[in-house]
């Protein structure tokens, strides 16, 4: 008997697509089912975030950033006002540089609760989706008590943050940090040990370390393939060096092991939350001498990093003395991650390159700017 | 009561029709075909309605695990939000590919809607309340549901679509494969009741309430779990709903339908999902046997129960991939089945069958 003639096909998955987050679209060439190349496509997204920020006063970019990472908007106003500090070497009060650090928490868990059901909902449980969003609403509701908003906050401003938090901000915030350490447990009991689970997630997608950080994939990802790298640590920015955690790290860096070191990261994020509750000072919120127009940062450039939810968030800011930034670029950590797919992605079937893009936690705003 | 329609409760309406027909003149051989049309009507209307209900209710029960409510507008906890699902859908603009195959892709929606409606003519939904006692109903049942798979390989094949086409050549390697485990768990009973016919397997049941049912017995009940397993990847649910798999293949084989083709395949499916726990029932749990109620309540009510373990699995597990659900296909449920019927089959000859 001849051999049966096979031919390898092309299906386009994405930019409409229920397991691509957003509108990315992924070109995979198949031979049956298994999956031989992965081309990813971007660009549906992308909205000049950086070149509309020329044209606004640095204030006004705040509102932009919170376009260019909508999961984590915090860490995006963060990483703006960093550099613009660093420009206009503000000092910022000792009061804003908790809140800040307690909000970027927050909303690393947030982000990581979203990560954890919509991975769940990509291997095909649909139920823990729903409870990563409970949880996380009530993380929204302390930042809606605070600036009023519940996925754009504009709230970390430079020189400090937009509002003080009201006098039951930091009750009602214990009261989640317990809540979430509690179904913590259940999240782990639910998933953890599921055999579908570990027969979908464990030595699926595995990431060389080596190839990782030929890449600049960092965060998350990275650890899970065994690097001991967190920017909170190794370069602190705000005031992280002030507070007791541990640096998250798994060693097979399959999709397994980036699912548990999100987790680990959430106990780690509680505690960091906790210290910066108990270490809370009186005192300004904001510095006085930033008007939102007049503001003008003596002419020079920076580059200011920060450890989010997605890998390093970076933000390389040239001022010419005017009050608008001459030239800003903003660095995702999914733009890395999703360009070093195509080499650690393949050679499965469509159903781990499902898992795996759910793994790196790509969200597309990041990636096209 | 022995009439011509045999020994059904339902006879003597089947009867007085028959007289009533006669009275109007219509000769013998119409005579017949017209009382099972009404039968065969009968029975679509009643199973339309448990499928509008199994949807509703998954959705109530999907809605409970999660934390939320479900369906709430529509009636008293949003009883008729299908019924108004089904109109939706009715008067949905029927969208058509320019490249599909045209025979293929209309028949495939009608193929898989009747084959789901097959296998009722041999369930008995109560004492005597069954269409046609035949003396090899398990055998017809095992051939007619079989049916679905290749709507389902039309459906992906006629979409001209490549998703649709890896939803269609999954269904069948799954099916197929899953046929073997369910139909092995399935001789296990035959071999513990001697007969083919469902009414005899329900009636070597009848004994003293659940001490007599099939999943008593230790290697009845290893036969339930492998059948409610293999039965779970028939009816194409969670963990084995890979032919539709929505996060890998969008929507599987019925991605190109919609509108009422669409409602076809979907109602088809929850028709199905109580199709196998409708035999579970018989085969297992003592079919109409039990005490006080009507003997169609119990029925019922045990299907229910079945169903009800389906939905729970659904909103609980993630997915298998496809390569590890022919894997435990092939090397761990063709096994255990084939074990467990050499242990029925010696269970039998020694005497061990109550």
């Amino acid at each position: 008997m001849s051999k049966l003639h096979t031919e390898e096909f092309v299906v386009n998955m994405g930019p409409h697509h229920p397991s691509t987050h957003g509108v990315c679209r992924l070109m995979l060439t198949m031979d049956g089912e298994r999956v031989v190349k992965i081309e990813p496509v971007i660009g549906y997204l992308h909205r000049a975030i950086e070149k509309m920020c020329e044209n606004r006063t640095y204030v006004q970019c705040i509102p932009l950033m919170d376009r260019f990472e909508y999961v984590t908007s915090m860490s995006a106003d963060m990483v703006f006002s960093l550099a613009t500090e660093h420009l206009a070497e503000v000092e910022v009060p000792e009061r804003a540089q908790y809140l800040r650090v307690i909000m970027l928490e927050l909303n690393r868990i947030a982000s990581h609760l979203i990560f954890y059901g919509v991975t769940a909902m990509d291997i095909g449980a649909l139920t823990p989706f729903l409870y990563g969003l409970r949880e996380r609403e009530k993380i929204i509701d302390l930042f809606e008590m605070t600036c009023g908003n519940r996925l754009t906050y504009n709230y970390i401003r430079p020189g400090g943050v937009s509002k003080d938090i009201p006098p039951e901000f930091v009750p009602q915030c214990r009261e989640v940090i317990k809540l979430i350490r509690s179904k913590l447990i259940d999240y782990e009991g639910l998933l953890n040990e599921n055999p579908i689970w570990l027969a979908r997630n464990k030595g699926v997608g595995v990431m060389p370390p080596e190839l990782g950080i030929s890449y600049g994939v960092s965060g998350p990802v990275l650890r899970a393939s065994g690097v001991e790298y967190d920017i909170r640590r190794d370069d602190p920015y705000c005031i992280y060096d002030r507070f007791d955690f541990d640096v998250a790290v798994r060693h097979n860096g399959d999709c397994y092991d980036r699912y548990l070191v999100r987790l680990d990261e959430i106990k780690q994020s509680c505690r960091i939350i906790e210290q910066a509750l108990d270490g809370l000072p009186e005192g300004e919120f904001k510095v006085k001498k930033i008007n939102p127009f007049t503001f003008k940062p003596p002419a020079g450039e920076t580059y200011a990093r920060i450890e989010n939810s997605r890998g390093e968030m970076g933000c390389y800011l040239v001022s010419d003395g005017t009050n608008k930034p001459f030239r800003v670029k903003l660095r995702g950590g999914s733009f890395n991650q999703l360009q070093a797919l195509p080499y650690f992605g393949t050679g499965g079937l469509i159903a781990d390159v499902v898992a795996i893009f759910a793994s790196i936690d790509v969200i597309l705003p990041e990636v096209d700017r | 009561m022995q009439t011509q329609y045999g020994t059904l409760e339902l006879a003597r309406v089947f009867q007085w029709l028959h007289d009533l027909l006669v009275s109007t003149g219509i000769p013998e051989p119409w005579l017949t075909v017209v009382i099972y049309g009404l039968l065969g009507a009968m029975m679509f209307g009643v199973l339309a309605v448990l499928a509008l209900f199994l949807v509703w209710w998954e959705r109530k029960i999907a809605g409970h695990i999660q934390q939320r409510f479900g369906p709430m507008r529509h009636g008293w906890h949003g009883w008729y939000q299908t019924i108004m699902d089904a109109i939706k859908l009715l008067q949905k603009e029927d969208i058509l590919v320019e490249t599909r195959d045209k025979p293929v892709f209309f028949w495939a929606p009608v193929i898989a809607f009747v084959a789901a409606f097959l296998a009722y003519i041999v369930i008995p939904f109560g004492k005597g309340l069954v269409v046609a006692d035949l003396n090899v109903g398990i055998l017809y049942i095992i051939a007619v549901t079989t049916f679905t798979v290749i709507s389902l390989l039309m459906a992906g094949w006629g979409s001209n679509n490549k998703y649709a086409l890896l939803g269609g050549m999954r269904s069948a390697a799954q099916v197929v494969s899953y046929e073997v485990p369910m139909v092995v768990s399935i001789l296990t009973v035959i071999v513990f009741v001697g007969s083919l016919s469902m009414v005899d397997i329900v009636k070597a049941q009848s004994g003293i309430f659940v001490l007599d049912w099939n999943i008593v017995h230790p290697l009845g009940l290893i036969a339930f779990v492998t059948y409610i397993t293999a039965a779970t990847a028939e009816a194409n649910r969670t963990p084995f709903d890979l032919p539709e798999a929505e996060q890998e293949l969008v929507a599987g084989y019925n991605v190109e339908y919609s509108g009422m083709k669409f409602a076809m395949f979907f109602l088809a499916e929850f028709v199905n999902m109580f199709t196998v726990s409708a035999i579970a029932t018989t085969l297992f749990l003592g079919g109409w046997n039990g005490p006080f109620l009507p003997s169609w309540v119990w029925f019922l009510l045990k299907t229910l129960a079945v169903v009800l373990l389906l939905m729970l699995f659904r909103w609980t597990f993630p997915r298998l991939r496809v390569d590890q659900l022919m894997e435990f296909a092939w090397k761990f449920l063709v096994p255990v089945t084939f074990a467990n019927l050499i242990l029925a089959g010696i269970a039998k000859y020694l005497g061990l069958y109550w």
